[in-house]
C-alpha cells in the first residue's frame, strides 16, 4: 500500500513536473527535519499554502503562475547552500531562507548573482541600511527591533523606569543569538538595567545550567532569543524551577503553538513578541477550501493557521506583493529577480491593501525605499492561555526605539561596507 | 588482461618504487589527474562547484589528515571539528590583517594616520618588521598586513598544528578511548573558545567570520565573485599536494614509525622507535592536513562561518565515519570515504526529489536510512572499508579471466 502511495505520488509529481514550467520561480529553503523542523515545517506550509491559492484562485501573479521549489535545508548552512546553488538556476525570483545562518552565506552570493533576499525579522539586522545592502530587505522588523519592543514594553510595565531592574538573555550561541545582545547592551545603558546573558549552545536541548544560574540570581524578567527544540526546552525548565511565566518574553521566533504545549498548563502565561497578529482571516477560509480541501495542502495541511503558519502566508504575501509591484512598476508579467527587487524596494503595505487581501491588520503598515529596508520595525506582545490553548494579543503593535537602533545600524553596516569595498548607494 | 603486473619489468630501484607498481595504475592515476586539472574546470559551472566537487576535495583533505593519526598511527580522534575550526579561524585573522594587542605606555597624539582596528581608531605610529604599529591612549596593536590567501591557508594548517601538538600531548599518557576523550575535550574547548573570546571573530556582533575577496594575481579566490573553476582549482591543488606529501610521509621512515606505534607500541619503543617523536608527529602531519581543510572550508567553500554550527562534534563524527568507511590507513580510502558521504546525500535528493518528486522531508528521512543502512551493510560486509573492496576488486582483475 505504501510503495503504491509512493509510486503514485512520484508518477504524479513527474506528470505534474514537466506540465507546470511556470514563469515565476520561487524557492522555498525549508526545514522539515531535525531540532528546527517543529518551526520550519508550519512556516512553509503556509509560505507554499497562499502561493497555491494565488495559482487556484487568480491564476498566479498577474497572470504569470508561480512555481514553488522547495528544497530541504535541515537549518544547516552547507545544505543551504547547496540548495541556493541548486534552485538558481531555475531562475529563482526571491529567497527567504527562514535561517539567519544561511542568510549570512546568501548574503554575499546572492549580491554577486543579483537576486533579491528577503530576511522577515531574521538575518542580518544591518541589511535595513539598503545603500549598502541593495539585496538584502529585512522588512517589517528586526532583532534590533524585537529587542527594543521588548524593552519598552517592559517599560511600560514599569512606569517607564526599569532602574537597577535586572534582565537576563537566553540565547541560542549563534549569529541568531547574538545578534540582539548589542542592542540590549546598549539599551541597558540607557535604562539602566542590569542584563545578565546565558548561552545555550546548538541545539538547545541542554539548558540545565543556565536555568540553574536563573534560578540563583533571581533576575526580574527573562528575555528568550531561541528556536526550534531550544524553546519547548526553555518552557519547560523556566516552569521547573518556578520561574513566573509572565516575566518570561520570548521573542517572534519563541511563540508559536508548538513551544507551549509540551509545557501544559505551567506554560500558561508565558510571553512571547509577534510581528503579525495570529486571528482567523478571511484568507485562510480561502486557503481552506481552495487549497486543502483540492488536496493541494504543502506538508499534511495540519497546520493551517497556527503562529507560524501565518507568518510563513504573511512572507508569501510581501513576496507576491513584491513581484506584483514589479510588474506595476516594468510593465512585464515576467518578471526578472532584478525587477522583483525594484518591487521590494517600492513595496508599501497599507491597512487598505492587507484588508483587500483578507488579512485586515496582520502586519504594521510600513513603505521600503531604496536607503530603508527595514520597515517599521513594531511588533505586538502575546500571551499564551494554556487552558484555552491560544495565544492572546496583549499590546498593539509596540514601536521600538529607533533613536537606539540606527546608530548600531549605521555603524555595522559601515564596517560591512568597508569590509567588503562597497561605496554605498542607491542601484 | 588489461589489468597485469605480467610484462611490467622494473629495471631500476627507482621504477621499482613507484606509488603505482602495475602500469595500469599508472596509467589511470595519470589519466585521472588530467581529467581534474584538465577537463573539470573548463566544465565545471556554480552547482557542481558548490554542492559537488568543492566539498568533496575539502573533505578528502580532512580524511586524509585524520587517516593519518587514526589510520596509520592508531591515535582515535574526536578533536577534528574543533582543529577545523583551529584552520578556519587562523585563516580569518590572517586574511584580514592579524591583530596583537599591548597594554599601550608612552603614547602622545601625531599626526599619524588614523586607522579602525576592533571597533576603536589608532593612529599609526611605526612598523615593525612586517607589523605596523598603531596606538591610542589605552591599546598599542601590531597589525600584520592582508597575506595572500593561498599563504594564509598554508600558514593556518601550520597554526593547527601547533594546537593539534598540544593536544596531544596527552596521548603520551593515555591511549584508545581514553585518548578519544581527552581529544573530545579539544573539540568542546576549542569551539567554546571561539564562540567566546570576540577577538577571533575581529568583534563582529553576530560572531560570524565572512571571508572577505581575496585574488591570487588577477583571480578572485574567495569572496562572492569568485568563479566556480577558481574555487575549484584552489581546493584541487592543495588536495593533489597533501595527498602526494601524505602518501610519500606513509611510505616512508616517519610513516613506518606511526605504523609500528599503531600496531603495537611497546614492541615499537624496543625496536627503537620513540613514541614521543612519532605520536607527536602524527597529531602535528595530521593537523596540518586538517587545518588545511578547515581554512579552505571556511574561505573558499562557505565563506561564512558560525563556529559551533559548522565545526560542531557532528563534524568530527563525519570526517571519522569517512575514514572508517573509506578504509583506514589508506590514502585512497580517505578518498573514497569523503565522497561516499558528501555524494550520496547529494544523489540521493537528486534522485528523490527531482528525478520522483517525492516531498523533500521524505526524501531526507529517507537518506538517513539509507546511508545508516549503506553504512552497516559495508562495515559487516567489509570491515576494511572501500579502500579493501577496491583492493580485493584489484586482486580479481589480475587473475581475471583466469581465476584458481
Amino acid at each position: 500500500m505504501k510503495r503504491k502511495t509512493l509510486a503514485a505520488m512520484a508518477l504524479g509529481a513527474a506528470v505534474a513536473g514537466s506540465s507546470a514550467m511556470a514563469d515565476l520561480v520561487i524557492p522555498d529553503l525549508s526545514y522539515r527535519t531535525g531540532p528546527y523542523a517543529a518551526g520550519g515545517t508550519p512556516f512553509s506550509d503556509g509560505y507554499q499554502d497562499y502561493f497555491a491559492l494565488l495559482n487556484a484562485r487568480d491564476g498566479g501573479i498577474g497572470g504569470e503562475t508561480i512555481r514553488v521549489v522547495e528544497c530541504e535545508t535541515g537549518y544547516n548552512t552547507e545544505k543551504g547552500v547547496e540548495c541556493y546553488e541548486a534552485t538558481k538556476g531555475e531562475g529563482a525570483l526571491i529567497y527567504q531562507p527562514l535561517s539567519t545562518g544561511i542568510t549570512y552565506q546568501l548574503i554575499p552570493k546572492a549580491t554577486a548573482d543579483e537576486i533579491p533576499i528577503h530576511t522577515m525579522g531574521y538575518g542580518r539586522t544591518s541589511a535595513a541600511n539598503g545603500e549598502v545592502f541593495n539585496w538584502v530587505f529585512n522588512y517589517p522588523a528586526n532583532y534590533w527591533d524585537a529587542a527594543s519592543v521588548a524593552v519598552n514594553y517592559l517599560l511600560e510595565e514599569n512606569g517607564g523606569s526599569l532602574d537597577g531592574k535586572t534582565i537576563a538573555l537566553v540565547y541560542h550561541n549563534s549569529a541568531y543569538g547574538k545578534e540582539p545582545i548589542r542592542t540590549l547592551e546598549a539599551l541597558s545603558e540607557m535604562h539602566g538595567f542590569e542584563l545578565s546573558q546565558l548561552a545555550v549552545d546548538h541545539p538547545g536541548q541542554e539548558q540545565k545550567s543556565q536555568w540553574l544560574q536563573i534560578r540563583r540570581e533571581r533576575p526580574d524578567y527573562v528575555l528568550m532569543w531561541g528556536w526550534g527544540v531550544m524553546n519547548q526546552v526553555a518552557v519547560q525548565e523556566a516552569a521547573n524551577i518556578n520561574f513566573p511565566m509572565e516575566n518570561f518574553i520570548g521573542n517572534w521566533w519563541a511563540g508559536a503553538e508548538h513551544d507551549v504545549t509540551p509545557a501544559g498548563m505551567s506554560a500558561n502565561g508565558y510571553k512571547s513578541l509577534n510581528m503579525n497578529r495570529v486571528i482567523d482571516y478571511p484568507v485562510l477560509e480561502e486557503i481552506k477550501t481552495m487549497v486543502h480541501d483540492a488536496g493541494d495542502a504543502a506538508g499534511d495541511g495540519s497546520n493551517l493557521g497556527s503562529v507560524l503558519y501565518v507568518r510563513g502566508m504573511y512572507a508569501a504575501m510581501l513576496a507576491s506583493e513584491a513581484i506584483a509591484k514589479a510588474q506595476e512598476i516594468h510593465g512585464v508579467a515576467d518578471v526578472t529577480p532584478a525587477m522583483v527587487r525594484d518591487g521590494m524596494a517600492a513595496l508599501e503595505m497599507s491597512e487598505g491593501r492587507m484588508e483587500e487581501l483578507g488579512m485586515a491588520g496582520i502586519g504594521p503598515e510600513f513603505s521600503v525605499s531604496c536607503q530603508n529596508h527595514g520597515g517599521s520595525g513594531e511588533g505586538i506582545v502575546q500571551q499564551w492561555n494554556a487552558s484555552a490553548s491560544t495565544w492572546e494579543p496583549l499590546t498593539d503593535f509596540i514601536t521600538p526605539d529607533k533613536s537606539v537602533i540606527e546608530p548600531l545600524i549605521a555603524e555595522d553596516s559601515a564596517a560591512f561596507a568597508s569590509e567588503n569595498n562597497i561605496t554605498p548607494g542607491c542601484l | 588482461m588489461l589489468y597485469r603486473e605480467a610484462g611490467d619489468f622494473k629495471t631500476s630501484y627507482h621504477a621499482d618504487n613507484h606509488t603505482f607498481p602495475i602500469k595500469f595504475d599508472r596509467i589511470g592515476f595519470w589519466v585521472t589527474l588530467a581529467i581534474a586539472f584538465g577537463i573539470i574546470p573548463l566544465v565545471i559551472n556554480d552547482y557542481w562547484a558548490n554542492a559537488i566537487f568543492v566539498p568533496f576535495l575539502i573533505y578528502a583533505i580532512a580524511a586524509i589528515g585524520l587517516n593519518i593519526l587514526t589510520g596509520y598511527c592508531g591515535q582515535v580522534s574526536l578533536g577534528t571539528g574543533g582543529f577545523m575550526a583551529v584552520g578556519a579561524y587562523a585563516c580569518y585573522k590572517l586574511m584580514t590583517g592579524l591583530d596583537i594587542y599591548f597594554a599601550s605606555s608612552g603614547y602622545t597624539p601625531g599626526d599619524g594616520a588614523m586607522i579602525p582596528k576592533g571597533g576603536e581608531t589608532f593612529e599609526v605610529t611605526g612598523q615593525f618588521l612586517f607589523f605596523t604599529i598603531a596606538q591610542n591612549a589605552e591599546w598599542t596593536v601590531y597589525i600584520l598586513g592582508q597575506i595572500n590567501p593561498m599563504i594564509a591557508v598554508i600558514l593556518a594548517g601550520f597554526v593547527t598544528a601547533f594546537v593539534g601538538v598540544l593536544f596531544g600531548l596527552p596521548s603520551l599518557r593515555i591511549k584508545g578511548f581514553y585518548l578519544a576523550v581527552a581529544t573530545l575535550a579539544a573539540q568542546f574547548f576549542l569551539v567554546w573558545m571561539f564562540n567566546k573570546i570576540s577577538w577571533f571573530y575581529n568583534y563582529s556582533a553576530s560572531g560570524q567570520i565572512n571571508a572577505p575577496e581575496r585574488f591570487v594575481g588577477q583571480i578572485a579566490v574567495t569572496g562572492p565573485n569568485t568563479e566556480p573553476w577558481a574555487q575549484y582549482m584552489i581546493c584541487l591543488i592543495f588536495v593533489a599536494v597533501c595527498a602526494l606529501i601524505a602518501r610519500n610521509l606513509t611510505r616512508g621512515t616517519t610513516g613506518r614509525s606511526w605504523m609500528a606505534i599503531r600496531d603495537m607500541d611497546i614492541a615499537a619503543e624496543i625496536i627503537g622507535v620513540n613514541p614521543l617523536r612519532a605520536k607527536l608527529t602524527a597529531f602535528a602531519v595530521s593537523s596540518f592536513f586538517i587545518g588545511i581543510s578547515g581554512a579552505l572550508f571556511f574561505a573558499v567553500y562557505l565563506g561564512a562561518v558560525e563556529v559551533g554550527e559548522a565545526f560542531g562534534i557532528q563534524k568530527s563524527f563525519l570526517v571519522l565515519f569517512m575514514i572508517i568507511i573509506g578504509g583506514l590507513g589508506s590514502i585512497f580510502g580517505s578518498f573514497a570515504g569523503a565522497a561516499f558521504l558528501v555524494l550520496l546525500p547529494v544523489l540521493l535528493k537528486v534522485i528523490g526529489v527531482d528525478l520522483l518528486g517525492w516531498p523533500t522531508d521524505l526524501v531526507a528521512h529517507f537518506q538517513l536510512v539509507i546511508i545508516g543502512a549503506l553504512i552497516m551493510f559495508f562495515l559487516i560486509k567489509e570491515p576494511h572499508g572501500l579502500a579493501q573492496l577496491w583492493r580485493l576488486a584489484k586482486e580479481k582483475l589480475r587473475l581475471w579471466p583466469f581465476p584458481y
